[in-house]
């Protein structure tokens, strides 16, 4: 995991994986990139990629490794309350997000530092959440990118919600709603895929399988696949190698373009591996083997697009130098900016909790600011230290 | 002026927010052709459409996930709770979703929505159709939450909840939505978030809000008969709670007794009574008594007439007020 955290990226032969249960061997997983690094076609999902695309992924995956990276660091440094690392599933966030077009709304979990990373959010913002700062300091509008959701599933119904606004407004855009294996089992979530496709709204449902809700198995969420459940709700479901950076483009790009044409949602099961723990409060030793992550490791996405990169000379060794200057820079300017970012003023929480502000608030805020002026001795605003 | 039930006032209401503002969406089980089950959207889906009166499938979490959604596009939904003992499974939308997005956005992403309740019991129903949840909802940040007690307030109360740019739960005292009362449409409303002195009185101050304002009303009578003046408060806005005109009245009687029909302990009444407690301690005679449901679950309905406060249970307590 160490070698991981700090960005290694070595291309490692494949070992055979017979008998481990969480590999992908069913003939449904959609792959456009083998774990070797060759290109293989598949007859539903074409894609035409330039060379510039290509290079352009390779960046955003080595970029946003590099960044959860420093983040975990950080965070073991006791810089961040904690931290929910994207380790392995760079891949399925990076796909994802690029599929998305200007004007569609993506609604992230609390992992999908990936996807933010696509649709332009400053990692600073997504670092003062962690640092304890703000909510996410994003403007989730600006951005077509929502406020992270920690409530498990609560943000499918949102994005089936603004789909169904989108589709009033007569808009030509999608949602896309990410979720992971555990939100499958709530009722939530089957609300949201209920509603859907009653309403054959324009949303899309991405599943990032990563094998565990925090400790617990997939197979405690479900006996069948998670993308057979969409055929249940009566739309698509399809599974890819959430690993393989351009399948999962090509199937979230077709996902969203059949939602946007009025086809209504699909359920996109990538099919993937959290390297690293829950958060950085939990310990996968504990429940996960070893030889396991050894497996996974040889499904490195970004080795896998390195290779390829690298055999059909898409890119060469100053390219791949310069991705890794670039990602020490992101680094550098991460941990400055988190080490730097000034602690919010007390009277912040009483500002934005109704647009409207109520008496009640306005008393609580004015007694707020009279108590800590009378520790002021020095002509300081103590009000604005609070926070610590 | 017009003679109106506070079931045919909401009506109204909703028929005029809906005018007034084409991005108002009502959305709820059953409220399209069958009008909903106290029949208040009843005409409005012929009217306005299925796309603005939404029939939506039978999941409340998905009634009031959806409505975060449409409004981050802004459109202001009006949820429909069919009973208030449904509501629950819509709870954690309300409470983690729709409470906080306003403050976690830093406020770029409004919520107005509206959930209107019927709430309350005496209509003889079985089990989750006759509960008092309010003070779940007043105890979230984020929350707005009122109990209209008259048809004037129904008609313009729903107008301004809609109209208002934060979530409001709204509710709506279901055994009196057939209580009939005059209506100006061309009057000017009292503020949404206000409580109102609806009886002058010098005795003892009896606060109510929703289906108690008349319980309370009828006990001032009777009180009256024995020639004690009780001043009747309809809280109306629970939270926040408007308690100036409180405690003016206490100042002035010296006694206050809170009525509410949900259960006494951790209710609405315990909040009212430290509030009162703090600013009119000096002024009162007695201390702040109050009048509720037993902390049991709301028992069948051949029970409910014990559970539910009565005119006799509020003079009792205000016997007992006077008796200090």
């Amino acid at each position: 995991m160490t070698a991981l955290q700090q960005g290694t990226t070595e291309v490692v032969d494949p070992v055979p994986g017979a008998g481990a249960p969480h590999l992908p061997d069913q003939p449904d997983l959609v792959q456009l990139l083998t774990p070797e690094g060759e290109r293989v076609e598949h007859p539903d999902y074409a894609i035409d990629v330039s060379d510039e695309e290509l290079r352009g992924l390779y960046r955003d995956l080595a970029l946003v490794r590099r960044w959860d990276a420093e983040a975990t660091a950080l965070q073991r440094q006791g810089e961040l309350g904690i931290w929910a690392s994207l380790l392995g599933q760079e891949a399925a966030q990076v796909g994802a997000g690029r599929a998305l077009a200007e004007g569609d709304m993506a609604f992230p979990t609390y992992r999908e530092h990936g996807v933010a990373w696509t649709r332009g959010v400053d990692p600073l913002h997504v670092m003062s959440l962690f640092r304890g700062v703000d909510q996410g300091g994003w403007d989730p509008v600006a951005r077509s990118f929502n406020l992270y959701t920690v409530v498990i599933g609560a943000q499918t119904l949102h994005a089936t919600g603004y789909a169904m606004g989108l589709q009033r407004d007569g808009a030509e855009n999608a949602a896309l709603a990410f979720l992971g294996d555990g939100a499958t089992s709530q009722g939530e979530v089957n609300e949201a895929m209920i509603w859907a496709a009653t309403f054959a709204a324009p949303v899309v449902f991405f599943c990032q399988n990563n094998q565990y809700a925090i400790s617990v198995p997939i197979e405690r969420q479900s006996r069948v696949p998670l993308y057979q459940r969409a055929a249940g709700f009566g739309f698509p479901g399809v599974r890819v190698d959430g690993n393989d950076v351009l399948a999962v483009l090509a199937v979230t790009r077709a996902a969203l373009a059949a939602a946007r044409e009025g086809s209504g949602p699909t359920f996109i099961e990538a099919f993937t591996y959290r390297m690293g723990a829950h958060t950085t409060s939990d310990d996968p030793t504990r429940y996960r083997l070893a030889g396991e992550l050894e497996e996974w490791k040889l499904r490195d996405p970004i080795a896998r697009l390195k290779a390829h990169l690298s055999r059909s000379g898409i890119a060469d060794a100053d390219f791949f130098a310069a991705v890794d200057a670039e990602g020490d820079e992101l680094a550098a300017r991460i941990r400055q900016g988190t080490l730097e970012m000034p602690d919010p003023a007390g009277t912040e929480m009483f500002d934005h909790v109704f647009a409207e502000q109520t008496p009640e608030l306005a008393q609580q805020r004015a007694e707020f600011v009279e108590y800590h002026a009378s520790f002021d001795t020095a002509g300081s605003d103590t009000a604005s230290s609070e926070g610590n | 002026m017009q003679t109106l039930t506070i079931g045919k006032a909401l009506n109204l209401g909703l028929r005029k927010a809906m005018e007034d503002d084409g991005k108002v969406v009502l959305m709820g089980e059953d409220i399209g052709k069958l009008g909903g089950v106290f029949r208040i959207t009843d005409g409005l889906q012929k009217d306005f459409g299925e796309a603005r009166v939404v029939d939506t499938p039978l999941a409340e979490a998905g009634i009031l996930g959806t409505a975060v959604g449409l409004a981050m596009r802004g459109y202001r939904p009006v949820c429909e709770i069919q009973f208030d003992g449904f509501v629950f499974p819509a709870y954690n939308q309300i409470v983690t979703q729709v409470a906080k997005i306003h403050a976690r956005s830093r406020g770029k992403l409004p919520m107005p929505i509206v959930i209107r309740i019927p709430f309350g019991g005496g209509i003889g129903a079985v089990e989750h159709h006759s509960e008092s949840p309010e003070a779940y909802f007043a105890h979230t940040a984020g929350l707005k939450v009122v109990a209209v007690s008259t048809p004037a307030d129904a008609y313009w109360g729903i107008q301004q909840a809609i109209a208002a740019p934060d979530p409001v739960v709204f509710l709506e005292p279901k055994r009196r939505y057939w209580e009939k009362g005059e209506v100006d449409p061309d009057g000017s409303p009292d503020p949404l978030f206000g409580s109102r002195v609806v009886r002058g009185g010098d005795d003892v101050t009896v606060l109510a809000y929703g289906p108690m304002v008349k319980t309370a009303l009828q006990a001032a009578d009777a009180a009256a008969e024995e020639g004690r003046s009780l001043e009747v408060v309809d809280l109306r806005t629970l939270s926040p709670l408007d308690l100036d005109p409180v405690y003016e009245s206490v100042r002035r009687t010296g006694r206050c007794v809170v009525v509410h029909e949900a259960p006494v302990t951790l209710g609405l009444g315990a909040e009212i009574a430290a509030r009162v407690t703090e600013r009119c301690f000096h002024s009162l005679e007695a201390p702040v008594l109050r009048v509720g449901g037993y902390d049991t679950p709301y028992p069948p309905s051949k029970m409910e007439e014990d559970y539910l406060p009565d005119l006799d249970r509020v003079l009792d307590a205000v016997d007992r007020s006077m008796g200090f």
